[in-house]
Protein backbone atom coordinates (compact mmCIF):
# COMPACT_ATOMS: atom_id res chain seq x y z
CA UNK A 1 0.00 0.00 0.00
CA UNK A 2 1.24 3.47 -0.91
CA UNK A 3 1.22 6.29 1.64
CA UNK A 4 -0.54 8.55 -0.88
CA UNK A 5 -2.18 7.84 -4.22
CA UNK A 6 -3.65 10.58 -6.37
CA UNK A 7 -5.42 9.62 -9.58
CA UNK A 8 -6.50 12.21 -12.10
CA UNK A 9 -7.53 14.73 -9.46
CA UNK A 10 -9.14 17.98 -10.60
CA UNK A 11 -10.17 20.83 -8.41
CA UNK A 12 -12.21 23.64 -9.86
CA UNK A 13 -13.23 26.68 -7.82
CA UNK A 14 -16.14 28.85 -8.80
CA UNK A 15 -15.53 32.29 -7.35
CA UNK A 16 -16.73 35.85 -7.82
CA UNK A 17 -14.11 36.37 -10.50
CA UNK A 18 -15.01 33.28 -12.50
CA UNK A 19 -13.82 29.70 -12.64
CA UNK A 20 -10.33 28.73 -11.48
CA UNK A 21 -8.89 25.32 -12.34
CA UNK A 22 -6.49 24.88 -9.42
CA UNK A 23 -5.65 21.24 -10.20
CA UNK A 24 -5.89 19.72 -13.67
CA UNK A 25 -5.66 15.94 -13.60
CA UNK A 26 -2.94 15.42 -11.01
CA UNK A 27 -1.48 11.91 -10.70
CA UNK A 28 1.12 10.89 -8.16
CA UNK A 29 2.12 8.16 -5.75
CA UNK A 30 4.10 8.59 -2.55
CA UNK A 31 5.78 5.61 -0.92
CA UNK A 32 5.90 5.06 2.82
CA UNK A 33 9.15 6.31 4.33
CA UNK A 34 9.70 8.97 1.68
CA UNK A 35 10.22 12.68 2.02
CA UNK A 36 8.23 13.67 -1.02
CA UNK A 37 8.42 17.21 -2.30
CA UNK A 38 5.90 19.17 -4.32
CA UNK A 39 7.78 22.01 -5.92
CA UNK A 40 6.09 24.87 -7.67
CA UNK A 41 5.62 28.65 -7.62
CA UNK A 42 2.86 30.44 -5.72
CA UNK A 43 -0.55 29.62 -7.17
CA UNK A 44 0.60 26.36 -8.78
CA UNK A 45 -1.90 24.25 -6.80
CA UNK A 46 0.31 22.96 -3.97
CA UNK A 47 -1.93 24.06 -1.10
CA UNK A 48 -5.06 22.88 -2.90
CA UNK A 49 -3.59 19.39 -3.27
CA UNK A 50 -2.52 19.34 0.39
CA UNK A 51 -5.99 20.40 1.47
CA UNK A 52 -7.52 17.56 -0.52
CA UNK A 53 -5.11 15.06 1.02
CA UNK A 54 -5.76 16.37 4.54
CA UNK A 55 -9.56 15.99 4.03
CA UNK A 56 -10.22 19.74 4.15
CA UNK A 57 -11.36 19.92 0.54
CA UNK A 58 -13.01 17.50 -1.85
CA UNK A 59 -11.67 16.94 -5.34
CA UNK A 60 -14.02 18.04 -8.10
CA UNK A 61 -13.05 14.91 -10.06
CA UNK A 62 -10.68 12.00 -9.56
CA UNK A 63 -9.64 9.88 -6.61
CA UNK A 64 -7.17 10.33 -3.78
CA UNK A 65 -6.16 7.85 -1.10
CA UNK A 66 -4.19 8.43 2.08
CA UNK A 67 -2.83 5.22 3.63
CA UNK A 68 -5.38 3.35 1.54
CA UNK A 69 -8.35 5.44 2.72
CA UNK A 70 -10.48 7.43 0.31
CA UNK A 71 -10.29 11.17 1.12
CA UNK A 72 -13.88 11.70 0.03
CA UNK A 73 -15.49 9.01 2.19
CA UNK A 74 -13.12 7.99 4.97
CA UNK A 75 -11.95 11.22 6.54
CA UNK A 76 -12.57 9.79 10.02
CA UNK A 77 -10.00 7.06 9.33
CA UNK A 78 -7.49 9.47 7.81
CA UNK A 79 -7.57 12.30 10.37
CA UNK A 80 -6.07 10.43 13.35
CA UNK A 81 -3.17 9.31 11.12
CA UNK A 82 -2.07 12.66 9.72
CA UNK A 83 -1.16 16.18 10.71
CA UNK A 84 -0.23 19.37 8.92
CA UNK A 85 1.89 22.44 9.53
CA UNK A 86 1.82 25.46 7.25
CA UNK A 87 4.36 28.21 6.85
CA UNK A 88 3.41 31.62 8.24
CA UNK A 89 0.78 29.96 10.39
CA UNK A 90 -0.72 31.95 13.26
CA UNK A 91 -2.77 29.23 14.91
CA UNK A 92 -3.00 29.05 18.68
CA UNK A 93 -3.87 31.52 21.39
CA UNK A 94 -1.60 34.41 22.34
CA UNK A 95 -2.53 34.28 25.99
CA UNK A 96 -1.37 30.68 26.40
CA UNK A 97 2.22 29.65 26.89
CA UNK A 98 3.98 27.63 24.21
CA UNK A 99 3.60 24.46 26.28
CA UNK A 100 -0.10 25.07 26.92
CA UNK A 101 -0.73 25.81 23.28
CA UNK A 102 0.83 22.58 22.02
CA UNK A 103 -0.91 20.67 24.80
CA UNK A 104 -4.27 22.17 23.80
CA UNK A 105 -3.96 20.93 20.23
CA UNK A 106 -2.77 17.50 21.44
CA UNK A 107 -6.06 17.14 23.31
CA UNK A 108 -7.96 17.23 20.01
CA UNK A 109 -6.11 14.02 19.12
CA UNK A 110 -6.93 12.36 22.45
CA UNK A 111 -3.37 12.25 23.80
CA UNK A 112 -3.38 11.82 27.61
CA UNK A 113 -2.15 14.99 29.36
CA UNK A 114 0.96 13.51 31.02
CA UNK A 115 2.05 11.82 27.81
CA UNK A 116 1.52 15.07 25.91
CA UNK A 117 3.65 17.02 28.39
CA UNK A 118 6.53 14.52 28.08
CA UNK A 119 6.33 14.70 24.30
CA UNK A 120 6.31 18.50 24.33
CA UNK A 121 9.51 18.51 26.41
CA UNK A 122 11.20 16.06 24.05
CA UNK A 123 10.14 17.97 20.92
CA UNK A 124 11.27 21.26 22.45
CA UNK A 125 14.70 19.78 23.12
CA UNK A 126 14.97 18.39 19.61
CA UNK A 127 13.86 21.64 17.98
CA UNK A 128 15.82 23.80 20.42
CA UNK A 129 13.07 25.83 22.07
CA UNK A 130 13.07 24.51 25.67
CA UNK A 131 13.81 28.05 26.87
CA UNK A 132 10.52 29.45 25.59
CA UNK A 133 8.12 26.75 26.78
CA UNK A 134 6.74 29.04 29.50
CA UNK A 135 6.64 32.10 27.25
CA UNK A 136 3.28 33.44 26.08
CA UNK A 137 2.64 32.77 22.39
CA UNK A 138 1.89 36.42 21.63
CA UNK A 139 5.47 37.36 22.57
CA UNK A 140 7.16 34.90 20.18
CA UNK A 141 9.24 35.78 17.14
CA UNK A 142 8.27 34.30 13.75
CA UNK A 143 10.94 31.61 14.03
CA UNK A 144 9.99 30.62 17.58
CA UNK A 145 6.36 30.49 16.55
CA UNK A 146 7.11 28.20 13.62
CA UNK A 147 9.13 25.84 15.82
CA UNK A 148 6.11 25.68 18.12
CA UNK A 149 3.88 24.91 15.11
CA UNK A 150 6.22 22.16 14.00
CA UNK A 151 6.04 20.63 17.49
CA UNK A 152 2.24 20.87 17.32
CA UNK A 153 2.25 18.90 14.08
CA UNK A 154 4.63 16.19 15.25
CA UNK A 155 3.25 15.68 18.77
CA UNK A 156 0.48 13.46 17.42
CA UNK A 157 3.12 11.11 15.97
CA UNK A 158 1.47 11.16 12.53
CA UNK A 159 1.91 8.43 9.94
CA UNK A 160 2.06 11.18 7.33
CA UNK A 161 2.99 14.76 8.08
CA UNK A 162 1.99 17.39 5.53
CA UNK A 163 4.27 20.41 5.56
CA UNK A 164 3.01 23.31 3.48
CA UNK A 165 5.91 25.72 2.91
CA UNK A 166 7.18 25.05 6.47
CA UNK A 167 10.16 27.41 6.26
CA UNK A 168 8.37 30.29 4.54
CA UNK A 169 9.78 33.63 5.67
CA UNK A 170 12.14 32.13 8.27
CA UNK A 171 15.75 33.11 8.79
CA UNK A 172 18.44 30.70 7.63
CA UNK A 173 19.21 29.30 11.07
CA UNK A 174 15.62 28.48 12.06
CA UNK A 175 14.91 27.02 8.62
CA UNK A 176 17.99 24.80 8.99
CA UNK A 177 16.90 23.63 12.49
CA UNK A 178 13.49 22.70 11.14
CA UNK A 179 14.91 20.85 8.13
CA UNK A 180 17.35 18.94 10.34
CA UNK A 181 14.55 18.00 12.71
CA UNK A 182 12.40 16.66 9.86
CA UNK A 183 15.30 14.60 8.49
CA UNK A 184 16.07 13.16 11.94
CA UNK A 185 12.41 12.33 12.48
CA UNK A 186 12.15 10.33 9.27
CA UNK A 187 15.44 8.56 10.05
CA UNK A 188 14.16 7.53 13.47
CA UNK A 189 10.73 6.62 12.05
CA UNK A 190 11.44 5.03 8.68
CA UNK A 191 7.84 3.88 8.22
CA UNK A 192 6.51 7.47 8.34
CA UNK A 193 6.08 9.79 5.38
CA UNK A 194 6.68 13.50 4.84
CA UNK A 195 4.77 15.36 2.15
CA UNK A 196 6.43 18.72 1.71
CA UNK A 197 5.43 21.61 -0.49
CA UNK A 198 7.88 24.38 -1.14
CA UNK A 199 8.90 26.93 -3.68
CA UNK A 200 12.47 26.94 -2.34
CA UNK A 201 14.37 24.72 -4.77
CA UNK A 202 17.31 24.39 -2.39
CA UNK A 203 15.00 23.05 0.29
CA UNK A 204 13.43 20.54 -2.10
CA UNK A 205 16.85 19.46 -3.29
CA UNK A 206 18.42 18.80 0.11
CA UNK A 207 15.31 17.38 1.78
CA UNK A 208 13.44 15.23 -0.68
CA UNK A 209 13.85 11.67 -1.89
CA UNK A 210 11.57 12.46 -4.82
CA UNK A 211 10.10 15.64 -6.17
CA UNK A 212 7.04 16.41 -8.24
CA UNK A 213 7.13 19.68 -10.13
CA UNK A 214 3.74 21.35 -10.39
CA UNK A 215 2.85 24.23 -12.65
CA UNK A 216 -0.60 25.76 -13.19
CA UNK A 217 -2.25 22.72 -11.56
CA UNK A 218 -0.41 20.10 -13.61
CA UNK A 219 2.43 17.81 -12.58
CA UNK A 220 5.12 18.32 -15.21
CA UNK A 221 7.75 15.93 -13.82
CA UNK A 222 8.29 13.48 -10.94
CA UNK A 223 11.65 11.97 -10.09
CA UNK A 224 14.59 12.09 -7.70
CA UNK A 225 16.38 15.47 -7.53
CA UNK A 226 19.41 13.90 -9.30
CA UNK A 227 17.35 12.51 -12.16
CA UNK A 228 15.44 15.75 -12.53
CA UNK A 229 18.68 17.67 -12.81
CA UNK A 230 19.88 15.21 -15.45
CA UNK A 231 17.05 16.54 -17.60
CA UNK A 232 19.21 19.60 -18.16
CA UNK A 233 22.48 17.69 -17.74
CA UNK A 234 23.55 17.95 -21.36
CA UNK A 235 22.54 21.55 -21.54
CA UNK A 236 24.20 24.74 -20.42
CA UNK A 237 22.95 26.63 -17.39
CA UNK A 238 24.31 30.15 -17.37
CA UNK A 239 24.09 33.13 -15.05
CA UNK A 240 24.82 36.60 -16.41
CA UNK A 241 24.70 40.04 -14.86
CA UNK A 242 24.17 42.74 -17.47
CA UNK A 243 24.36 46.52 -17.05
CA UNK A 244 22.40 48.62 -17.79
CA UNK A 245 18.96 47.01 -18.04
CA UNK A 246 18.05 46.20 -21.63
CA UNK A 247 15.09 44.64 -23.42
CA UNK A 248 15.62 40.87 -23.79
CA UNK A 249 12.81 39.54 -25.99
CA UNK A 250 15.26 38.80 -28.82
CA UNK A 251 17.03 36.06 -26.77
CA UNK A 252 14.20 33.62 -27.48
CA UNK A 253 14.84 33.96 -31.22
CA UNK A 254 18.38 32.63 -30.91
CA UNK A 255 18.71 29.06 -32.06
CA UNK A 256 19.70 26.83 -29.12
CA UNK A 257 18.22 28.94 -26.29
CA UNK A 258 15.72 26.74 -24.44
CA UNK A 259 14.50 29.28 -21.91
CA UNK A 260 15.68 32.24 -19.89
CA UNK A 261 14.63 34.07 -16.78
CA UNK A 262 15.39 37.74 -16.13
CA UNK A 263 15.38 39.48 -12.76
CA UNK A 264 16.01 43.16 -12.10
CA UNK A 265 19.04 43.84 -9.94
CA UNK A 266 20.66 47.09 -8.89
CA UNK A 267 21.85 48.91 -12.01
CA UNK A 268 20.96 46.17 -14.42
CA UNK A 269 19.53 42.73 -14.95
CA UNK A 270 20.36 39.16 -13.91
CA UNK A 271 19.74 36.52 -16.58
CA UNK A 272 19.47 32.79 -15.95
CA UNK A 273 19.52 30.89 -19.23
CA UNK A 274 19.44 27.32 -20.44
CA UNK A 275 20.88 26.62 -23.86
CA UNK A 276 21.23 23.41 -25.80
CA UNK A 277 24.21 24.58 -27.89
CA UNK A 278 27.40 26.31 -26.86
CA UNK A 279 27.14 28.58 -29.90
CA UNK A 280 23.95 30.08 -28.50
CA UNK A 281 25.91 31.52 -25.58
CA UNK A 282 28.20 33.39 -27.96
CA UNK A 283 25.24 34.79 -29.85
CA UNK A 284 23.58 35.99 -26.65
CA UNK A 285 26.80 37.68 -25.49
CA UNK A 286 27.16 39.32 -28.89
CA UNK A 287 23.54 40.50 -28.79
CA UNK A 288 24.01 42.10 -25.39
CA UNK A 289 27.16 43.93 -26.45
CA UNK A 290 25.48 45.08 -29.66
CA UNK A 291 22.84 46.79 -27.49
CA UNK A 292 25.52 48.86 -25.74
CA UNK A 293 25.33 46.89 -22.50
CA UNK A 294 28.18 45.17 -20.73
CA UNK A 295 28.36 41.77 -19.08
CA UNK A 296 29.72 42.26 -15.55
CA UNK A 297 29.43 38.61 -14.56
CA UNK A 298 29.12 35.38 -16.52
CA UNK A 299 29.25 31.88 -15.12
CA UNK A 300 28.33 28.40 -16.24
CA UNK A 301 26.68 26.55 -13.37
CA UNK A 302 25.74 23.00 -12.47
CA UNK A 303 22.05 22.63 -13.32
CA UNK A 304 19.71 23.16 -10.37
CA UNK A 305 16.05 22.35 -9.90
CA UNK A 306 15.34 25.94 -10.85
CA UNK A 307 16.86 25.20 -14.26
CA UNK A 308 14.69 22.09 -14.52
CA UNK A 309 11.67 24.19 -13.69
CA UNK A 310 12.71 26.86 -16.16
CA UNK A 311 13.19 24.29 -18.89
CA UNK A 312 9.85 22.61 -18.25
CA UNK A 313 7.66 25.63 -17.65
CA UNK A 314 9.44 28.68 -19.00
CA UNK A 315 9.11 30.52 -15.70
CA UNK A 316 10.89 30.83 -12.37
CA UNK A 317 9.98 29.45 -8.98
CA UNK A 318 10.03 32.63 -6.89
CA UNK B 1 -16.05 9.32 24.65
CA UNK B 2 -12.78 9.91 26.52
CA UNK B 3 -11.33 11.62 23.45
CA UNK B 4 -14.48 13.72 23.11
CA UNK B 5 -14.06 14.91 26.71
CA UNK B 6 -10.34 15.58 26.19
CA UNK B 7 -11.18 17.79 23.22
CA UNK B 8 -13.74 19.69 25.32
CA UNK B 9 -11.17 20.17 28.07
CA UNK B 10 -8.53 21.28 25.58
CA UNK B 11 -10.71 23.90 23.90
CA UNK B 12 -12.17 25.16 27.18
CA UNK B 13 -8.69 25.69 28.61
CA UNK B 14 -7.75 28.95 26.80
CA UNK B 15 -10.94 30.59 28.07
CA UNK B 16 -10.50 29.41 31.64
CA UNK B 17 -6.90 30.61 31.63
CA UNK B 18 -7.92 33.85 29.91
CA UNK B 19 -10.37 34.63 32.70
CA UNK B 20 -7.73 34.24 35.38
CA UNK B 21 -4.51 35.33 33.68
CA UNK B 22 -5.40 38.93 32.86
CA UNK B 23 -6.66 40.73 35.99
CA UNK B 24 -7.05 44.00 34.08
CA UNK B 25 -9.61 42.36 31.76
CA UNK B 26 -11.52 41.18 34.80
CA UNK B 27 -11.57 44.71 36.20
CA UNK B 28 -12.91 46.32 33.01
CA UNK B 29 -15.37 43.49 32.34
CA UNK B 30 -16.87 44.12 35.78
CA UNK B 31 -16.57 47.89 35.98
CA UNK B 32 -18.11 48.76 32.60
CA UNK B 33 -21.33 46.70 33.01
CA UNK B 34 -21.67 48.19 36.50
CA UNK B 35 -21.61 51.66 34.97
CA UNK B 36 -24.38 50.70 32.58
CA UNK B 37 -26.41 49.16 35.43
CA UNK B 38 -25.91 52.30 37.55
CA UNK B 39 -27.38 54.52 34.84
CA UNK B 40 -30.66 52.57 34.79
CA UNK B 41 -30.81 52.28 38.58
CA UNK B 42 -30.54 56.08 38.90
CA UNK B 43 -33.25 56.57 36.26
CA UNK B 44 -35.61 54.25 38.18
CA UNK B 45 -34.77 56.04 41.44
CA UNK B 46 -35.46 59.41 39.85
CA UNK B 47 -38.84 58.13 38.66
CA UNK B 48 -39.61 56.60 42.11
CA UNK B 49 -40.13 53.22 40.47
CA UNK B 50 -40.69 50.18 42.72
CA UNK B 51 -37.44 48.98 44.36
CA UNK B 52 -37.57 45.62 42.55
CA UNK B 53 -36.95 47.44 39.26
CA UNK B 54 -33.41 48.17 40.44
CA UNK B 55 -33.04 44.43 41.02
CA UNK B 56 -34.41 43.80 37.50
CA UNK B 57 -31.54 45.89 36.13
CA UNK B 58 -28.89 43.97 38.08
CA UNK B 59 -30.27 40.58 36.98
CA UNK B 60 -30.57 41.97 33.42
CA UNK B 61 -26.97 43.17 33.59
CA UNK B 62 -25.55 39.83 34.64
CA UNK B 63 -27.54 37.85 32.09
CA UNK B 64 -26.47 40.33 29.40
CA UNK B 65 -22.87 39.43 30.21
CA UNK B 66 -23.71 35.88 29.12
CA UNK B 67 -25.39 37.18 25.96
CA UNK B 68 -22.26 39.15 25.09
CA UNK B 69 -20.16 36.06 25.73
CA UNK B 70 -22.43 34.06 23.40
CA UNK B 71 -22.25 36.69 20.66
CA UNK B 72 -18.57 37.58 20.78
CA UNK B 73 -17.16 34.38 22.22
CA UNK B 74 -19.31 31.76 20.49
CA UNK B 75 -21.14 33.10 17.43
CA UNK B 76 -18.16 35.06 16.08
CA UNK B 77 -15.61 32.53 17.20
CA UNK B 78 -15.32 30.36 14.08
CA UNK B 79 -14.76 33.53 12.09
CA UNK B 80 -11.82 34.53 14.32
CA UNK B 81 -10.57 30.95 14.33
CA UNK B 82 -10.61 31.00 10.53
CA UNK B 83 -8.66 34.25 10.45
CA UNK B 84 -5.94 32.90 12.75
CA UNK B 85 -5.73 29.48 11.10
CA UNK B 86 -7.15 27.56 14.06
CA UNK B 87 -10.28 26.53 12.15
CA UNK B 88 -8.18 24.54 9.70
CA UNK B 89 -6.62 22.67 12.64
CA UNK B 90 -10.03 22.02 14.17
CA UNK B 91 -11.52 20.76 10.90
CA UNK B 92 -8.57 18.44 10.32
CA UNK B 93 -8.36 17.02 13.85
CA UNK B 94 -10.09 13.71 14.64
CA UNK B 95 -12.10 15.41 17.43
CA UNK B 96 -15.66 16.20 16.33
CA UNK B 97 -16.42 19.89 15.86
CA UNK B 98 -19.24 19.51 18.38
CA UNK B 99 -16.66 18.80 21.10
CA UNK B 100 -14.73 21.92 20.13
CA UNK B 101 -17.87 24.06 20.30
CA UNK B 102 -18.82 22.46 23.62
CA UNK B 103 -15.34 23.31 24.93
CA UNK B 104 -15.74 26.91 23.78
CA UNK B 105 -19.15 27.09 25.48
CA UNK B 106 -17.98 25.62 28.79
CA UNK B 107 -14.88 27.81 28.84
CA UNK B 108 -17.00 30.85 27.95
CA UNK B 109 -19.51 30.06 30.70
CA UNK B 110 -16.74 29.77 33.27
CA UNK B 111 -15.03 33.00 32.21
CA UNK B 112 -18.34 34.90 32.20
CA UNK B 113 -19.48 33.44 35.51
CA UNK B 114 -16.34 34.79 37.20
CA UNK B 115 -17.31 38.29 36.00
CA UNK B 116 -21.00 37.82 36.69
CA UNK B 117 -20.40 36.87 40.32
CA UNK B 118 -18.35 40.06 40.77
CA UNK B 119 -21.08 42.19 39.12
CA UNK B 120 -23.81 40.55 41.22
CA UNK B 121 -22.01 41.04 44.54
CA UNK B 122 -20.93 44.62 43.82
CA UNK B 123 -24.29 45.61 42.28
CA UNK B 124 -26.26 44.21 45.22
CA UNK B 125 -24.01 45.84 47.79
CA UNK B 126 -23.75 49.25 46.11
CA UNK B 127 -27.48 49.62 45.39
CA UNK B 128 -28.71 47.76 48.49
CA UNK B 129 -31.00 45.50 46.48
CA UNK B 130 -32.89 42.93 48.53
CA UNK B 131 -33.40 39.51 46.98
CA UNK B 132 -35.90 37.02 48.35
CA UNK B 133 -35.50 33.76 46.50
CA UNK B 134 -38.80 31.90 46.63
CA UNK B 135 -37.66 28.60 45.06
CA UNK B 136 -33.88 28.14 44.97
CA UNK B 137 -33.75 24.74 43.20
CA UNK B 138 -36.07 26.04 40.44
CA UNK B 139 -34.01 29.24 40.15
CA UNK B 140 -30.79 27.23 39.71
CA UNK B 141 -32.47 24.92 37.19
CA UNK B 142 -33.82 27.83 35.15
CA UNK B 143 -30.43 29.57 35.27
CA UNK B 144 -28.65 26.43 34.00
CA UNK B 145 -31.22 25.73 31.27
CA UNK B 146 -31.12 29.38 30.18
CA UNK B 147 -27.34 29.17 29.83
CA UNK B 148 -27.66 25.88 27.97
CA UNK B 149 -30.19 27.40 25.55
CA UNK B 150 -28.12 30.57 25.12
CA UNK B 151 -24.88 28.73 24.36
CA UNK B 152 -26.68 26.31 22.04
CA UNK B 153 -27.91 29.38 20.19
CA UNK B 154 -24.30 30.59 20.09
CA UNK B 155 -23.18 27.25 18.64
CA UNK B 156 -25.82 27.58 15.95
CA UNK B 157 -24.70 31.12 15.10
CA UNK B 158 -21.04 30.03 14.99
CA UNK B 159 -21.61 28.08 11.77
CA UNK B 160 -24.25 30.50 10.41
CA UNK B 161 -21.99 33.55 10.74
CA UNK B 162 -19.34 31.71 8.73
CA UNK B 163 -21.84 30.58 6.10
CA UNK B 164 -23.23 34.08 5.67
CA UNK B 165 -19.70 35.12 4.91
CA UNK B 166 -19.96 38.56 6.52
CA UNK B 167 -17.50 40.10 8.88
CA UNK B 168 -18.38 38.47 12.19
CA UNK B 169 -18.16 41.68 14.19
CA UNK B 170 -20.80 43.27 11.96
CA UNK B 171 -23.16 40.37 12.61
CA UNK B 172 -22.48 40.46 16.35
CA UNK B 173 -23.11 44.19 16.50
CA UNK B 174 -26.36 43.71 14.56
CA UNK B 175 -27.56 41.17 17.10
CA UNK B 176 -26.38 43.00 20.20
CA UNK B 177 -28.67 46.00 20.73
CA UNK B 178 -31.97 44.54 19.46
CA UNK B 179 -31.60 41.63 21.86
CA UNK B 180 -30.99 44.01 24.77
CA UNK B 181 -34.31 45.59 23.89
CA UNK B 182 -36.34 42.48 23.08
CA UNK B 183 -35.16 40.47 26.06
CA UNK B 184 -36.13 43.23 28.48
CA UNK B 185 -32.64 43.64 29.82
CA UNK B 186 -33.54 46.68 31.91
CA UNK B 187 -37.33 46.45 32.15
CA UNK B 188 -40.01 43.75 32.43
CA UNK B 189 -40.60 42.39 28.94
CA UNK B 190 -44.38 42.39 29.50
CA UNK B 191 -44.20 46.17 29.00
CA UNK B 192 -43.62 45.51 25.27
CA UNK B 193 -47.16 44.12 24.96
CA UNK B 194 -48.22 40.46 24.56
CA UNK B 195 -47.41 40.08 20.83
CA UNK B 196 -43.89 41.49 20.92
CA UNK B 197 -43.22 39.68 24.21
CA UNK B 198 -44.36 36.38 22.65
CA UNK B 199 -42.09 36.90 19.62
CA UNK B 200 -39.22 37.87 21.92
CA UNK B 201 -39.67 34.59 23.76
CA UNK B 202 -37.73 32.73 21.11
CA UNK B 203 -34.70 34.40 22.67
CA UNK B 204 -33.73 32.31 25.69
CA UNK B 205 -32.60 35.45 27.49
CA UNK B 206 -36.18 36.82 27.53
CA UNK B 207 -37.72 33.77 29.18
CA UNK B 208 -34.77 33.18 31.49
CA UNK B 209 -34.78 36.76 32.73
CA UNK B 210 -38.53 36.80 33.25
CA UNK B 211 -38.50 33.54 35.20
CA UNK B 212 -35.50 34.44 37.34
CA UNK B 213 -36.91 37.87 38.21
CA UNK B 214 -40.13 36.25 39.41
CA UNK B 215 -38.20 33.82 41.59
CA UNK B 216 -35.84 36.46 43.05
CA UNK B 217 -38.34 39.29 43.48
CA UNK B 218 -41.74 37.71 44.32
CA UNK B 219 -43.30 41.20 44.50
CA UNK B 220 -42.72 41.52 40.72
CA UNK B 221 -45.33 38.85 39.85
CA UNK B 222 -47.73 41.36 38.24
CA UNK B 223 -45.01 42.00 35.65
CA UNK B 224 -44.48 38.31 34.88
CA UNK B 225 -44.95 37.05 31.34
CA UNK B 226 -45.89 33.51 32.32
CA UNK B 227 -45.26 30.99 35.09
CA UNK B 228 -41.59 30.04 35.67
CA UNK B 229 -42.49 26.36 35.15
CA UNK B 230 -43.92 27.07 31.70
CA UNK B 231 -40.90 29.19 30.92
CA UNK B 232 -38.68 26.29 32.01
CA UNK B 233 -40.47 24.00 29.54
CA UNK B 234 -40.05 26.51 26.70
CA UNK B 235 -36.41 27.06 27.60
CA UNK B 236 -35.80 23.29 27.55
CA UNK B 237 -37.46 23.06 24.14
CA UNK B 238 -35.39 25.97 22.82
CA UNK B 239 -32.21 24.30 24.13
CA UNK B 240 -32.93 21.11 22.22
CA UNK B 241 -33.99 22.95 19.03
CA UNK B 242 -30.91 25.20 19.02
CA UNK B 243 -28.63 22.27 19.74
CA UNK B 244 -30.08 20.22 16.88
CA UNK B 245 -29.86 23.22 14.54
CA UNK B 246 -26.27 23.84 15.68
CA UNK B 247 -25.30 20.28 14.72
CA UNK B 248 -27.10 20.55 11.35
CA UNK B 249 -25.45 23.89 10.50
CA UNK B 250 -22.09 22.58 11.63
CA UNK B 251 -22.35 19.69 9.17
CA UNK B 252 -23.59 22.08 6.50
CA UNK B 253 -20.67 24.45 7.10
CA UNK B 254 -18.16 21.60 6.89
CA UNK B 255 -19.78 20.30 3.72
CA UNK B 256 -19.80 23.71 2.03
CA UNK B 257 -16.21 24.23 3.13
CA UNK B 258 -15.17 20.97 1.48
CA UNK B 259 -17.20 21.22 -1.70
CA UNK B 260 -17.08 24.93 -2.54
CA UNK B 261 -13.86 25.65 -0.69
CA UNK B 262 -15.25 28.96 0.53
CA UNK B 263 -14.66 28.42 4.23
CA UNK B 264 -10.87 28.16 4.21
CA UNK B 265 -9.93 29.65 0.85
CA UNK B 266 -9.49 33.40 1.30
CA UNK B 267 -9.48 34.47 -2.35
CA UNK B 268 -12.88 32.96 -3.20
Amino acid sequence: MQAIEVRDVWRIFKGKDGVVEALKGVNLEVKKGEIFGLLGPNGAGKTTLIRILTTLLLPTRGEAYVLGHDVTKEENKIRPLINMVSGGEYSGYGLLTVQENIWMFSQLYGIPSQEAKKKIKKLAEELGFENILKKKVRTLSTGQRQKMNIARGFITDPQIIFLDEPTLGLDVEVARDIRNFIKMWIMENPDRTVFLTTHYMHEAEIMCDRIAIINYGKIVAIDTPENLKKMVGKEYALIMNVQPKIELGWINDIDGVINYLAKDVEGGIKIRMIASKEEAIGEVVEGILKRNAKIVYLNKEEPTLEDVFLKLTGRGLE
Amino acid sequence: MRNFLRAIKGRAYPRVVGALREPSWMFWDTFLPLLSISAYVFVYRALHAPKEFEGFVIIGGIMTAYWLSVLWGMASQFYWEKETGNLQQYLMAPAPLESILAGMALGGMFATTVRVVAILILGTLIFQVEMTVSNLPLLILIFIITLFALYSMGMMFASLFLLWGREAWVMSTLFQEPIYFLSGQNFPVKALGPIVAAIASIIPLTLGLDAMRQLIFPQSLPWALMSPWIELIFLSLLSVIFLILAIIFLKKMEWIGKTKGTILTRWL
